[in-house]
């Protein structure tokens, strides 16, 4: 066990797993120069043939590395922002979610897809993305976003190791924060399986990627207003822990869901409604969503800021619903 | 790989070509008496270009191709069965009934999809090209894409990736002279679709589509100079389609000159046949093998009537490796269908 960051946790994953298995190779922009630190050295230990700069191609190296996958290699690819990830539409959903279905089992693409997602820093629209959401609605792909490092090392040596295509959604607000991480190079933390990061009884908070910091904080500011709030990190997206937030739904008999992604469509809704559908018997008020308003994020960050999910919007809604359930029991 | 003697490859080539030829002419019919699902984009007049550029490349090589989908595999030496079975949607298809006409892909010959969007084979190509480069095989990965396709970025973002990494990859522009309904002239810049290689830094080569021995002999060139890690080529073949983009449409899309009937003329089968008799094979011989395609194909259209559709529960397979959980709701009313 070491304290490290989430960065740090990025790097660790790919050396381990680059070293493990020689299938195992990177492509990106830059990434020999190591923009964010998270291929620090690796072109002096693994060489330039696995550690690969390419071309500002999103499509063309996406796709080739479906293409590698297709042929037995375990290709990396660092998209650097996830804001890059739609000029590579065309590969991803026609080729790399949708070959394996297409060719009827023919074809087996193990490939992971980085991205950050670096928003609430005054990038301007076009930089500050959260996009997940886009490819929740495309199947085929697997999608991890986790809040921690261990979770950040585990998934992603999890997500290298995974037959399928996973997608790999790297919160820049969490990229500094420092968590215990297991060194066992086996360590992995299985796709699909969320965890409760804080126990509570009044109040579920499902949140997604950096929104789980954000709902913590929440969380901790209720505590002391007596509200009792258990906070979810479905931490996968696709396939996503139904079974863990219905459970904890049941318990509490309400739900908050926090998603830094735009309100439409978001994980937040696809959550919101999984809950409506399958413990309606249990709910005692509303699922609400905390999300980020349907519009772009603007430059000045004194607008941009309060668009995203926030304690006091957290715990104003909390509020509201323990409030709500007073009224009605009055 | 199966060893052909020179006598022997030249009557490969021309089963091939007869091959596609009949599998397509009998596909058609079923097609418009409504047996086969879905749109049927026939590849009729391009044979040589595909049986001449996979004859240039051995069974362990690598073939992405488009949605005219039905030439490049039986090319490349699929087996006509699971093609047919494949048009007819059952389980025996090639892609188990989920792909279609459009995406006829036998991954056991090499093949490593047939994409029916338009240019997106080009980064899968080189991604393939990569793979064997670092596993250090000595295959070669073979792009075919269509005049229209040229003008999709995919293929040049695959097509400069492969020439910066000097990578084991051959593109095959199938010219046919039109996309869908637009004439190549008024959608592709410049005369040639070959010259674009030269912005690549790698060879454009222009060979006659209609001419399966040319066709062959440029792919094995560039085959050779990716193997020894020269990097790719550009090759266009001049060929011809002569159905209209998709057939039994109800409705002509493409316009067609006074050039038609030149193409026509010069039908790539017909061609070869005439070559190989006056090179002394017996008309005989020919007519033989034209027999015993016709065999294979009744025999092919028989095993896919005789094949079952696949189940419902095949619809929720292969979105991952594990089989995705069928939601009850939906599997009841499936049920109660079937
Ligand atoms: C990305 C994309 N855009 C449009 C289409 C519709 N479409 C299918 S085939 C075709 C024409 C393609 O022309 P070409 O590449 O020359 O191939 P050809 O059909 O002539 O063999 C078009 C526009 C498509 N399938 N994919």
């Amino acid at each position: 066990m070491a304290r490290i960051t989430f960065l740090e946790a990025i790097y660790q994953a790919q050396a381990e797993e680059l070293e493990r298995d020689p299938a195992v190779f990177m492509m990106g922009e830059d990434i020999r120069c190591n923009v964010f630190g998270t291929t620090t050295g690796f072109v002096e230990r693994f060489g330039e043939e696995r550690i690969r700069d390419t071309p500002i191609s999103e499509n063309g190296f996406i796709g080739a590395a479906g293409g590698a996958a297709m042929v037995g290699m375990r290709p990396i690819v660092d998209a650097t922002l996830s804001s890059f990830l739609y000029p590579a539409m065309d590969q991803i959903c026609s080729i790399i979610a949708k070959s394996r279905y297409i060719y009827g089992g023919q074809a087996r693409l193990p490939l992971v897809i980085r991205s950050c997602m670096f928003y609430g820093n005054s990038n301007a629209a076009q930089h500050s993305d959260r996009p997940y959401p886009m490819f929740m609605n495309m199947p085929g792909l697997k999608i991890i976003a986790p809040s921690d490092a261990a979770d950040m090392k585990g998934l992603l040596k999890a997500a290298i190791r995974d037959d399928d295509p996973v997608m790999c959604f790297e919160d820049g607000t969490c990229w500094m924060n420092k968590a215990e991480v297991p060194d066992d190079p086996d360590f992995v933390v299985p796709i699909g399986k969320g965890d409760i990061k804080r126990e509570g009884t009044d109040i579920t908070v499902i949140a997604i990627a950096g929104g789980v910091n954000v709902a913590l904080k929440a969380a901790k500011q209720l505590q002391g207003e007596g509200i009792s709030v258990e906070v979810i990190d479905p931490r996968t997206l696709v396939p996503l822990d139904r079974e863990l937030i219905l459970k904890s739904v049941r318990k509490t008999g309400r739900a908050i869901c926090v998603d830094p992604a735009n309100r439409t469509c978001s994980a937040a809704s696809e959550i919101a409604a999984t809950i409506v559908e399958e413990a309606f018997d249990a709910l005692r008020s509303p699922v609400v969503r905390i999300t980020t308003p349907d519009t772009h994020l603007p430059f000045s960050p004194h607008i941009e800021k309060p668009l995203y999910p926030s304690v006091e919007r957290i715990v104003d809604a909390a509020r509201r619903l323990v409030g709500a359930v007073q009224y009605q029991s009055a | 790989m199966t060893a052909i003697g020179d006598n022997d490859r030249r009557l490969e080539k021309y089963r091939r070509m007869q091959r596609i030829r009949q599998f397509e002419t009998k596909a058609e019919t079923i097609h418009a008496a409504g047996e086969i699902p879905g749109a049927l984009h026939t590849y009729a007049g391009m044979e040589a270009s595909g049986v001449g550029a996979c004859m240039a490349l051995r069974d362990d090589d690598y073939m992405v191709g488009t949605h005219r989908s039905h030439g490049h595999p039986i090319a490349k030496g699929s087996t006509l069965r699971p093609l047919m079975a494949e048009l007819l949607g059952k389980a025996t298809g090639v892609c188990k009934g989920k792909g279609g006409s459009m995406h006829l892909s036998d991954f056991s010959m090499g093949s490593l999809g047939e994409t029916s969007i338009v240019g997106s084979g080009g980064p899968v190509a080189a991604g393939a090209a990569l793979g064997a480069k670092l596993q250090g095989l000595d295959r070669v990965a073979l792009c075919f894409f269509g005049d229209g396709a040229s003008s999709e970025g995919a293929i040049h973002e695959g097509m400069n990736l492969a020439a910066v990494w000097k990578l084991p990859a051959i593109f095959v522009c199938e010219n046919n002279r039109f996309g869908m309904s637009t004439p190549t002239s008024s959608a592709v810049a410049g005369a040639n679709v070959a010259d674009r290689a030269h912005g690549y830094g790698i060879p454009g080569v222009i060979v006659d589509g209609q001419d399966v021995d040319a066709v062959e002999d440029a792919v094995r060139e560039a085959v050779d100079r990716a193997r020894a890690g020269k990097g790719p080529t550009l090759i266009e073949t001049k060929t011809y389609r002569y159905s209209d983009h998709a057939v039994n449409m109800g409705r002509d899309l493409t316009p067609r000159g006074p050039e038609h009937e030149e193409w026509v003329g010069r039908d790539p089968i017909a061609l070869y046949r005439a070559r190989l008799v006056s090179d002394g094979v017996a008309e005989a011989d020919l007519a033989a093998i034209e027999n015993a395609i016709a065999d294979e194909v009744a025999d092919a259209l028989s095993f896919a009537r005789e094949s079952a559709y696949p189940t419902f529960e095949e619809a929720f397979d292969h979105v991952f490796v594990e089989r995705l959980p069928i939601p009850a709701d939906v599997a009841a009313h499936a049920n109660l269908g079937a």
